[in-house]
């Protein structure tokens, strides 16, 4: 089994808007400072931030946990909150439950989730209604890792 | 173009990051959905937007843009201003519109090309 370099746990809090992003900008510095590739610190700083967005959304509280090690990078945001009826129709591009206030802010696109599978090279999400979400999130170093496209 | 060409180019006002505007930009990105600026702005990309909360900072700071534009008279709000200088992101607003401004800039980087 593969050492474990870096493990590092960051709380994020629901309904804390000014403090949104600061688990996944912790994330990206950490990763900066390990020397990690560029292109592959933006992926997983998206989807963290992503991930991190929807607890702020959606859950009471939750922590984002980031592994380092000899495989790749691993990001788990964890929640407890309301979880998610319908993963399937979660992960579809524009579909969203946020409410209208939060919409007017610029979010609850419906993009969150997507743009997490768009940047991961691995997705696994776990729910319960009303107990909370699990996403595990997995990236490789390059060459075994997918490179990030522009769709427009 | 620079940041200060670009300034000057939609007579912006500089409210913060005033030592970074010799810095060049590598294109421009509108959107006021934050998730579309996540998936699709790039690296050294000026982001237009009339979202003046703090998010835009963490965004712009995660994607490494070169600048935030508010337009059409958006004013970044107080908390905004502190992120951003604590930061070092640069922020400039413009009292024309998205339109306008997104057209200046289009212009501006295609007469550079030709």
């Amino acid at each position: 089994m593969a050492e474990t370099r870096v493990l590092l746990e960051f709380p994020v809090e629901g309904g804390n808007f000014p403090a949104a992003g600061e688990a996944a900008s912790k994330v990206k510095k950490t990763l900066q400072k390990l020397g990690i590739d560029s292109d592959l610190t933006r992926r997983v700083s998206i989807a963290t931030y992503e991930a991190e967005m929807n607890i702020v959304i959606h859950a009471e509280y939750g922590k984002i946990t980031l592994q380092v090690d000899a495989e790749g990078i691993w990001v788990r945001a964890e929640d407890r909150g309301k979880g998610i009826p319908d993963i399937d129709q979660a992960m579809l591009e524009g579909f969203s439950t946020a409410p209208e206030r939060i919409r007017e802010m610029g979010f609850g696109a419906g993009m969150g989730l997507p743009n997490i599978k768009k940047c991961a090279d691995q997705l696994e999400i776990k729910t319960k209604l009303n107990v909370g979400t699990t996403v595990d999130m997995g990236f490789y170093y390059p060459a075994k890792s997918k490179s990030e496209k522009r769709t427009t | 173009m620079t940041l200060k060409e670009l300034a000057a180019g939609i007579e912006a006002e500089v409210v913060t990051g005033e030592e970074r505007l010799g810095e060049k930009i590598t294109g421009v990105y509108v959107s006021d959905l934050l998730s579309d600026v996540m998936g699709h702005a790039r690296e050294g990309e000026v982001w237009l937007t009339i979202q003046t909360h703090t998010n835009v900072v963490a965004v712009a700071l995660l994607l490494n843009l070169a600048a935030v534009v508010f337009t059409a008279g958006a004013k970044p709000d107080a908390l905004t201003v502190e992120k951003a200088k604590k930061e070092g992101t640069v922020l400039l607003t413009t009292h024309l519109s998205t339109f306008e401004t997104a057209g200046r800039l289009y212009l501006k980087q295609n007469e550079k090309a030709t």
